[in-house]
């Protein structure tokens, strides 16, 4: 009981996000709404997509969806050319970016230290529980509480490794000149029409991140989440609110 | 008045999109166009385009900007079967010259089964034939001090002429081929007859279509607005369009 009270009148505060992951972070923010608009409207020049190496009017696609309207597009009005200077600009902003962001997290040991899933964290005991915590939206290990739980570190490292990547080197290989300097990236998806399907699915992907990443923030907290990430200060919550 | 945050939240975000609107043309966006053109080149500056085997080729080609450049002097050429049409080749080169048709055909061949990729995004894979276009510059005597090929084509664009341009790096390119037949029959006029440029490794509109004349030049700044083509002058496309 006396503890409870002193942790109620002193919260800790722990440093929780390095400069360089806030900074990344909200980087990212920016990039990929500019990239989501920008990449919406060239979408909007032909919004069909296909499997394989060729796909135009005559042939058979698997999604064709109406124009994305103004407001969600980078301009507003229609311009493919206005869309690809964004598009492309930015785009060397988020793999460059990355690129910088995974090499100095992996010298400076956050990426092991932080990220790497232990196998124990994957038996199903432990997902359960973890589960069972999620749904009770107790989101941190009271004996642990700035280590990242097991679907966090799930969500992170896919982003990080898969879903970033996979939206990077799809584009790419929609370039003819990257096509003719490595036609292996084209090859590995398969042709030029299904790298633009996975470029498109993998923005997809990136977006139900987004959508499950600000959800749990508002849950877990928005004011603490957000000074953390700004200041890299993180406030431990309190065992009864934990 | 009462504004509630979402309200805020959501008016926030719709205006930082539209007020991205004024960046647009802004040339630091634009520069991107050289940094990938830089980093494409740094990595396969001489590198080949995939090429396809026949039964990888798209079952129908469509056709894509003018369908059919429609002028007096044009429907002329197109009704005699092109017997009068000439391709000049001038400008910084030490032998003009006015080719027929069957001389262009005459020429040491290329055919190559490769993809077209549109700026909009969709593909077709064709079968391309004709001589190299580094063939017929080395007849004409090519300056070595020309830097950009212009290509002048027969349709019209608002007042002036189609007309693209490229470097000497992708005019001189093996695969960069006056084609005369798509999937071994002459080009149809929607496909760009007589002649039309393949540059395999840049999107489409590149790849002009109803060529009347060649120009090697050593500067853009004095052909059209300045930006080397016509969708690159009206629209805001990227003169490099590798990517």
């Amino acid at each position: 009981m006396a503890r409870d009270m002193q942790m109620a009148d002193h919260p800790r505060l722990i440093y929780r996000h390095r400069l360089v992951t806030r900074l990344w972070h909200w980087i990212n923010a920016i990039v990929l709404m500019i990239l989501v608009g920008s990449g919406l409207m060239i979408f909007n020049a032909h919004p069909r997509l296909y499997w394989g190496q060729y796909g135009a009017n005559f042939d058979a696609a698997w999604l064709t969806l109406p124009r994305f309207p103004g407001w969600m597009t980078i301009p507003s009005y229609y311009s493919l050319a206005g869309a690809r200077h964004w598009h492309l600009f930015f785009a060397l902003v988020l793999a460059f970016g990355l690129l910088l962001y995974v090499l100095w997290s992996l010298a400076n040991g956050h990426i092991a230290r932080d990220l790497r899933i232990r196998a124990r964290e994957l038996g199903p005991q432990h997902l359960w529980a973890d589960l069972k915590a999620h749904l009770a939206l107790r989101f941190h290990d009271p004996d642990a509480p700035a280590a990242y739980n097991i679907f966090q570190k799930i969500a992170y490292v896919g982003t990080l490794f898969v879903l970033l990547p996979t939206v990077i080197f799809s584009g790419l290989a929609l370039s003819p000149g990257m096509d003719a300097a490595w036609p292996w990236l084209t090859a590995v998806f398969g042709g030029r029409q299904s790298a633009r399907s996975v470029h498109f699915l993998a923005m997809a992907a990136i977006l139900a991140f987004l959508l499950v990443h600000l959800t749990l923030v508002l849950l877990a907290g928005p004011f603490n989440e957000m000074r953390s990430m700004i200041t890299g200060w993180w406030r431990v919550p309190t065992e009864d609110e934990a | 008045m009462i504004v509630t945050r979402r309200a805020l939240l959501v008016a926030g975000s719709a205006g930082l999109l539209t007020g991205c609107d004024r960046f647009t043309d802004s040339p630091v966006l634009a520069s991107a166009e050289e940094a990938h053109r830089f980093l494409q080149r740094s990595i396969g500056r001489g590198a080949l385009a995939t090429e396809f085997r026949p039964e990888q080729r798209s079952p129908r080609f469509r056709v894509n900007g003018t369908h059919h450049p429609n002028t007096p002097e044009y429907n002329i050429w197109a009704g005699t079967r092109f017997v009068d049409w000439r391709l000049a080749v001038d400008g910084m080169v030490a032998r003009p010259l006015r080719l027929s048709l069957g001389q262009l055909q005459a020429m040491p061949q290329r055919a190559q089964i490769t993809r077209h990729d549109c700026v909009e995004g969709w593909s077709a894979i064709g079968k391309w034939q004709g001589p190299q276009l580094a063939t017929v510059l080395q007849a004409a005597g090519i300056s070595p001090l020309a830097r950009y090929i212009v290509f002048h084509c027969a349709d019209r664009y608002g007042n002036s002429n189609y007309y693209e341009s490229i470097d000497m790096i992708d005019a001189l390119h093996p695969q960069t081929i006056l084609a005369w037949a798509l999937n071994d029959r002459l080009l149809d006029i929607g496909h760009g007859a007589p002649l039309r440029l393949r540059v395999e490794r840049q999107l489409g509109y590149k790849h002009a279509k109803y060529l009347t004349r060649i120009e090697a030049v050593a500067s853009l700044a004095r052909i059209g607005a300045g930006k080397g083509g016509t969708w690159e002058d009206s629209n805001g496309y990227q003169w490099y369009a590798g990517i």
